[in-house]
């Protein structure tokens, strides 16, 4: 027998038009039990549902899971809305679902959607409206119950990282009808009294019953209204109440909470010890700078060797005397010529020189150069100075003459 | 007191101090007193750090709704 052979393309497209075409597939409503719920980066939502003895497989496109009114998660009990087909490229079938509703919580969601879509509008997670938390805060209010892991935990992590933080507790019922207007009226206490300068506000997980408190509107509005920053802590960290959307700052778990609160006290060691190392290089780095500008300095070696300053100026006076003595001797040669010839000229003018020629000079017995026959008489002894020697004379007689010289002839 | 200014006070003017110094544009005498400015506040603020000790109260409405501060026991 000659059979003709599929291809495989062929049987699954086949029998996904067998399935396309039962009415009774194209309009599920299935229960079931999630598991291995994932959220791709496209936006669509894959998830298996299961019961004791089967399991499907089931995906959730984008534009219905924007829909949801919760966060579906695994163990959680839905029934899935929705049609069954044939993934041609897998040749596997899967849900595809429209909705999917939360088995017993559906009036509490219902609540909750309803309350988040009209705060937001309202304006209430308006991210320009959030307050920046202080940076180091001193009084820390916590608004919890005063019972239960979760005040004990933000108590013992505070302390580990921030002990300088005091804490004040304004202990409010967290789970039952009390609990929203406790937990409201202690927010507006805090503020009214201004008891501390960060609220954190919270509970431990629980069911979303129990979590309910956070998701009042009263308790919402408080936050809103508090001019001292909050922080939000409610529950486990896929917990997402209506006071997360409202605070400055969701924590995911009240131990989050306390981490988000307050610095690190190693850190801060760290830190000091940072600016201890930073003004230290610093300040060495200026000394080391300005010691490179003296070494400089020092290399003129005035002041490595005064000695050798003071030498150098001994040689400069020397050399201003070497020039200074020059100058005296050039001017003193200069003299010293004219002197020689002022000699020449003096020696010229001698009356040694006259006498050389055959000239005397009379002198009295006084000394006094004899130069008229009027100052002498008979008998007068005269002193005749020649250029050899000189004679004594006795006047015998005095006779006077025409004057010579040039007078006359004026 | 001493401590009049808070750790976070401190902590800015020690950051102030250490960028001015790290600019390097000061006069010797002015670097070395910032120098010892910071290293007091660094005294200060590790001594503050250390010798923090964690204080938890619980608050109670007085008269005239006036808060009180009463001591906390951990009851868990």
């Amino acid at each position: 027998m000659e059979r003709q052979a599929l291809s495989v393309t062929e049987l699954n497209s086949y029998i996904k038009s067998r399935m396309d075409e039962d009415p009774r597939l194209l309009d599920l409503c299935v229960r079931g039990e999630i598991s291995n719920y994932k959220v791709y980066p496209s936006g669509h939502h894959y998830f298996t549902l299961k019961d004791a003895e089967s399991s499907l497989k089931c995906v959730m496109f984008k534009y219905n899971a924007v829909k949801l009114r919760f966060r579906p998660d695994n163990g959680m009990c839905v029934t899935a809305f929705g049609r069954v087909g044939v993934y041609l490229r897998d040749g596997v079938y899967q849900l595809t679902c429209s909705a999917l509703m939360p088995e017993g919580a559906g009036d509490l969601q219902v609540a909750f959607e309803q309350l988040k879509a009209k705060l937001s509008q309202e304006g209430l997670f308006d991210p320009a409206r959030k307050k920046p938390l202080p940076a180091f805060p001193k009084r820390i209010a916590i608004i919890t119950s005063s019972a239960g892991a979760a005040v004990h935990d933000m108590i013992r992590i505070l302390g580990q990282r921030w002990p300088m933080s005091k804490l004040i507790l304004l202990p409010v019922r967290v789970q039952g009808v009390e609990a929203p207007p406790e937990i409201a009226g202690a927010i507006r206490y805090a503020n009214e009294f201004q008891v501390a300068d960060l609220i954190i506000t919270g509970r431990g997980g629980g069911s979303l019953e129990d979590l309910w408190a956070f998701n009042d509107e009263r308790v919402a509005r408080a936050i809103y209204a508090s001019r001292i920053p909050v922080i939000s802590a409610v529950g486990h960290e896929p917990d997402v109440c209506i006071s997360d959307y409202v605070a400055d700052r969701r924590a995911s778990t009240p131990s989050n909470a306390a981490e988000i609160a307050v610095p690190d006290k190693n850190e801060m060691r760290d830190t000091l010890e940072g600016y201890a190392i930073r003004s230290r290089q610093a300040m060495e780095k200026q000394l080391k700078s300005l010691g490179q500008r003296l070494e400089s300095l020092r290399s003129k070696r005035v002041l490595t060797d005064p000695e050798v300053y003071l030498d150098n100026r001994r040689m400069d006076l020397d050399r201003f005397r070497d020039r200074l003595l020059a100058a005296q001797e050039r001017q003193l040669s200069g003299k010293r010529q004219r002197f020689v010839k002022l000699g020449a000229a003096l020696d010229a003018m001698s009356p040694l020189r006259v006498l050389s020629r055959g000239y005397t000079v009379s002198m009295n017995s006084r000394g006094e150069t004899v130069k008229s026959v009027r100052d002498i008489s008979a008998g007068d002894r005269l002193r005749l100075r020649f250029s050899d020697g000189q004679a004594e004379c006795l006047v015998e007689h005095v006779e006077e003459g025409e004057e010579h010289g040039g007078n006359k002839e004026f | 007191m001493a401590e009049t200014k808070s750790f976070e006070q401190k902590l800015s003017r020690l950051d102030e101090i250490v960028r001015h110094l790290e600019k390097g544009d000061l006069p010797l005498s002015d670097s070395l007193a910032l120098f010892e400015e910071g290293t007091g506040l660094l005294t200060d603020c590790s001594k503050m750090l250390e010798e923090a000790e964690q204080k938890v109260v619980k608050l109670r409405k007085g008269a005239d709704r006036q808060p009180e501060e009463l001591p906390f026991e951990d009851e868990t």
